[in-house]
């Protein structure tokens, strides 16, 4: 594939996802959401600060709690990652997306580029705003850019949410049903992975799912419980993702369209 | 069956529908009458749903009224046994199965179970009567739209677009069907797009153009009012003498002749034992001489032309500019009909209430007398002198699509 | 040029297509023809490499279809099923595939205009009525001026103008040497616009010919003569070895002389002709007999 070639596709791909405004949507819910929470809970903690155990004011990690939204807005960039691959499926879209792109793989990876540098940037973006208006809420207990750690987090929290949005769209293009893949994705990711991290006989298995290994990376203040460092967890999250796009890959070549 | 044929008449008196200031129908006057297959034509929101919609009390007319038998449909003693409907075959019911779906109906209706298999038997849907319609193809939601309408055994059935989604085979059945329906003595109004499937279904034809009636008549009648026929003569092959001797007889006649791409002579204006006639005094043998009717299509799209909303620039009528008359070949000279094969020169009267074809009120309404007389310029010949341009000229078919736009008009979005 | 070869699709047990061999050529319209279930939209599918083949290939003049740089600017596709997101704009689907191929952009405006859809192009064809969908459909099969198009019942939802204006924009395309490939279940339709017709029934091969040969080889052709002098017709139709049959309506038929023959026996007997015309019987007659047949003996063959 030339060049050239790549680029048209690339740029055709940024149609199709500035075209749709329901796309759009889901990555503006996805700051707003993150952002907002964010702010709201590093409001109250910071307010009842003094209320809490000794042990969680020695361990208290005020960069996590200004992605405390994060758990809530995460789900918008998973129904982006649904909506730009599984909507070519609904609309019979991927019949004419695909006579134009015959090969599979080029048309997968322009996809997941363009649509993976949007969830990026938007990440990156949700990411700082959720730390530094966090941060301003939190008042004497927060923390700044500067400090160890700090910063590597901020900065792993935008990589983490262009993580879950691709992983979203490796199972999207593996399951094809936007139906299917929200029935799937979404209350994994917003209960049955918390509670399997939480629940002690499923503990061990629940850190290595890749929502659970990848918030690692956002964390400044490492609690313990989680046996890999913040860089090894994006890492296992990498290879949830990868995963999920070979999967999604193996799909869209050996099926029909 | 109950109550005689003139129960079952479908019968609109100055009906009309306006949402806000637009008229989808006006002031729709016609009867539907029993024992006939009535062909329901117009162009793409024209107001053909809206009327039907109203015929079955769907919606409401804000003038006139419509009644099936005497009543209005709300009013009508056991509606869902008097009157059938396939309207809108995309209305599926995803979950049940073709079988539930009926007996459902049926329920609601007092219509027995047995009847219930009896119509899926008729519709051909018997073996996938318990598989949920989900999965039904366009054909098969049709057959469960159509075993729907005959469900009640009703003297009085209205079909939308019958065969849309049928295999030819599918379409030849409801064809069939509608002829037997109205053999049987019910009333069947069907309207459909497809001109060759109404010339070959309808025996009457009601016509509406902009929410108002266009006609009213016989189909024979219809085509015989708005179209032109013509013979088609071939003489021997490779014998250009003869040929050439042919059509300056036929020319000198006053008949207009153009040539075919197959060689053969297209020939306005004479009747056949004439051209027969003048093929004997030229001494040309003729290896054809066949008579040609005007299809429905030819004739609904000069009717139709100025009723259609949204007109686009170009002609898209250049089906019916057959070939352009090479030089020499079309006579510059007034023709001369002979008697009985004449194009009409009087437009179209509906034969029945005379008052439905007033003109109608809007400025851009059509005019059907220009458009009858200008019926033979369509066809690529020089018009009747005093005939006023009435259609577009005639345009050649483009060469190449991106340059030589011929710009068709959207559907109504509804 | 599109050429099949031994195509083949399976689906588990069942053969949707088998063993399909034939051209579609350019510069005629080529019908294709069958009965629901018969494996048109399938072949139709895999010829557009959306379906794999389970045996066979096809060649898209000389390619494979992903092998093609630019597949939009080769072969052109209205696919029955609508291919269009409800939410994005006419405009900016079009843009989107056209950006993909590498085609001007100003196209785009043209084959809108050309479909007629101009007014509506920055609507979202949510709003769309299913002949509008139809014609964007038709506006993307030939956004890229491809030299073979292809139609999967393209007069679905068209009013009777968009009936004709298709029609004649299929025998245009052609005209102009392009290769164009045409599925329909209308027949009175396809009689009207296809010269050449490719049928299949139960995804096999039943009949691939011109449409003429097609109607002269399934259904029934005779000649029809009137004239006033009927009898003294008779007699020489009679002795040159025809068997006229006497109709209702006065007219001849006969089944066994060419028209021109006929015409040729008129003149030297000095018979008026009030009508000499070759009647052929319609081409849903033909397919029905055709494929009624097939679909017979593949239920014999199965049990």
């Amino acid at each position: 594939m030339s060049a050239e070639n790549a680029r048209r596709v690339l740029l055709s791909e940024w149609t199709k996802i500035r075209s749709v405004r329901s796309t759009l949507w889901t990555l503006v819910t996805a700051i707003v959401v993150t952002v907002a929470l964010g702010m709201l809970i590093s409001g109250l903690i910071g307010h009842n600060f003094d209320d809490l155990s000794p042990h969680e004011r020695m361990t208290f990690d005020p960069t996590f709690i200004s992605f405390a939204g994060t758990s809530l807005g995460q789900l918008a960039l998973i129904a982006f990652g649904i909506l730009v691959v599984s909507n070519e499926y609904s609309t019979g879209m991927i019949r004419a997306s695909l006579t134009a792109v015959p090969v599979r793989g080029v048309l997968m990876a322009a996809k997941l580029a363009v649509a993976a540098a949007l969830a990026l940037v938007v990440g990156m973006v949700t990411s700082f705003l959720a730390f530094f208006l966090g941060q301003s809420v939190l008042g004497e207990h927060s923390t700044d850019i500067g400090q160890p750690g700090v910063l590597r987090a901020v900065f792993g929290g935008g990589l983490y949410m262009g993580l879950i949005a691709l992983f979203a769209m490796g199972a999207a293009w593996t399951l094809r049903s936007p139906m299917l893949s929200f029935g799937i994705l979404i209350p994994f990711f917003f209960l049955i992975s918390g509670i399997l991290a939480n629940v002690p006989a499923t503990e061990k298995v629940g850190h290595y799912l890749p929502d659970q290994a990848g918030s690692r990376v956002m964390r400044v203040m490492d609690d313990g419980e989680q046996p890999y460092g913040p860089w090894a967890g994006l890492l296992i999250m990498t290879i949830w993702v990868v995963g999920a796009l070979l999967a999604g890959y193996a799909v869209l070549r050996k099926r029909d369209a | 069956m109950t109550g005689t044929t003139g129960d079952n008449m479908i019968e609109a008196v100055g009906l009309t529908k306006s949402y806000g200031a637009r008229t989808a129908v006006y002031n729709l006057t016609f009867r539907v009458q029993p024992g006939k297959v009535t062909g329901f034509l117009g162009p793409n929101g024209a107001g053909k749903s809206t009327t039907m919609r109203m015929i079955l009390g769907l919606d409401h007319p804000t003038g006139g009224s419509v009644t099936i038998g005497g009543y209005p449909y709300r009013q009508l003693p056991n509606a869902p046994r008097q009157v059938g409907a396939l309207l809108d075959a995309n209305a599926k019911h995803g979950g049940r199965s073709a079988r539930a779906h009926l007996l459902c109906l049926a329920q609601l209706s007092g219509i027995p179970a047995r009847r219930v298999d009896e119509v899926l038997g008729v519709v051909g849907l018997s073996e996938v009567a318990r598989r949920r319609s989900k999965a039904f193809s366009l054909g098969m939601g049709q057959r469960l739209g159509i075993a729907a309408a005959l469900l009640g055994d009703p003297q009085v059935l209205l079909f939308d677009e019958p065969v849309n989604g049928l295999d030819p085979e599918g379409i030849l059945w409801v064809r069939n069907l509608m002829r037997r329906l109205a053999a049987e003595g019910r009333t069947v109004f069907v309207s459909s797009h497809l001109m060759s499937e109404m010339a070959q279904t309808a025996d009457h034809l009601i016509v509406i153009g902009r929410g108002q009636l266009m006609a009213d008549l016989p189909v024979r009648d219809f085509i015989a009012a708005n179209s032109t026929d013509f013979a088609r003569v071939r003489t021997p092959d490779g014998d250009e003498a003869a040929r050439e001797a042919l059509v300056k007889a036929l020319g000198d006649a006053g008949g207009q002749v153009h040539p075919e791409a197959d060689g053969a002579l297209k020939v306005v204006g004479l009747p056949l034992p004439r051209i027969s006639d003048l093929a004997h005094e030229a001494d040309t043998r003729l290896w054809e001489l066949s008579p040609h009717q005007a299809s429905l299509e030819e004739a609904y799209m000069r009717m139709t032309q100025g009723a259609v909303d949204f007109r686009s620039t170009a002609d898209q009528r250049a089906g019916l500019v057959q070939q352009a008359p090479a030089p020499g070949y079309a006579p510059g000279h007034t023709p001369g009909y002979a008697p009985g094969y004449a194009p009409p020169q009087q437009p179209y009267v509906p034969p029945q209430p005379p008052v439905q074809a007033q003109p109608p009120v809007q400025p851009q309404a059509p005019v059907p007398a220009q458009r009858a007389a200008g019926a033979t310029m369509a066809l690529g010949v020089p018009a009747l002198p005093p005939t006023p341009p009435a259609s577009p000229p005639p345009v050649a078919a483009p060469a190449d699509i991106p340059e030589q736009p011929a710009p068709s008009r959207p559907e109504d979005a509804r | 040029m599109i050429e099949l070869a031994g195509l083949t699709k399976r689906y588990g047990r069942t053969t949707a297509v088998q063993d399909l061999t034939f051209s579609v050529r350019p510069g005629v319209v080529t019908g294709f023809l069958g009965p629901n279930g018969s494996g048109k939209s399938t072949t139709m599918r895999m010829i557009l490499g959306l379906d794999h083949p389970s045996a066979g290939q096809v060649r898209i003049d000389g390619r494979r279809y992903h092998q093609l740089a630019d597949p939009l600017t080769h072969i052109g596709a209205l696919l029955e099923a609508k291919a269009v997101h409800p939410g994005r704009t006419a405009y900016h689907h079009l843009l989107c595939l056209a950006q993909s191929n590498d085609i001007p952009l100003r196209r785009i405006d043209d084959v809108l205009d050309l479909v007629g859809l101009a007014g509506v192009a920055k609507k979202r064809p949510k709003g769309f009525s299913l002949g509008m969908g139809q014609r964007l459909g038709i506006a993307s099969a030939l956004l890229g001026d491809p030299r073979i198009l292809m139609f999967d019942e393209p007069v679905n939802g068209l009013d009777p103008e968009g009936i004709q204006w298709i029609r004649n924009l299929m025998k245009r395309l052609a005209a102009e040497g392009r290769t164009v490939f045409v599925s329909s279940h209308l027949m009175s339709e396809m009689a009207l616009t296809a010269d050449h017709l490719i049928v299949i029934g139960q995804g096999r091969l039943l009949a691939d010919t011109s449409m003429a040969r097609f109607i002269e080889e399934n259904a029934r052709t005779f000649v029809r003569v009137r004239s006033p002098d009927h009898e003294r017709l008779r007699a020489a139709l009679e002795r040159a070895g025809g068997r006229p049959r006497q109709c209702p309506d006065g007219s001849l038929e006969i089944e066994d002389l060419p028209a021109a023959r006929v015409g040729e026996l008129a003149a030297e007997n000095d018979v008026v002709l009030h009508e000499l015309s070759h009647q052929q019987a319609s081409l849903e007659e033909a397919f029905m007999r055709l494929t009624h047949e097939s679909v017979e003996y593949h239920a014999r063959a199965g049990r």
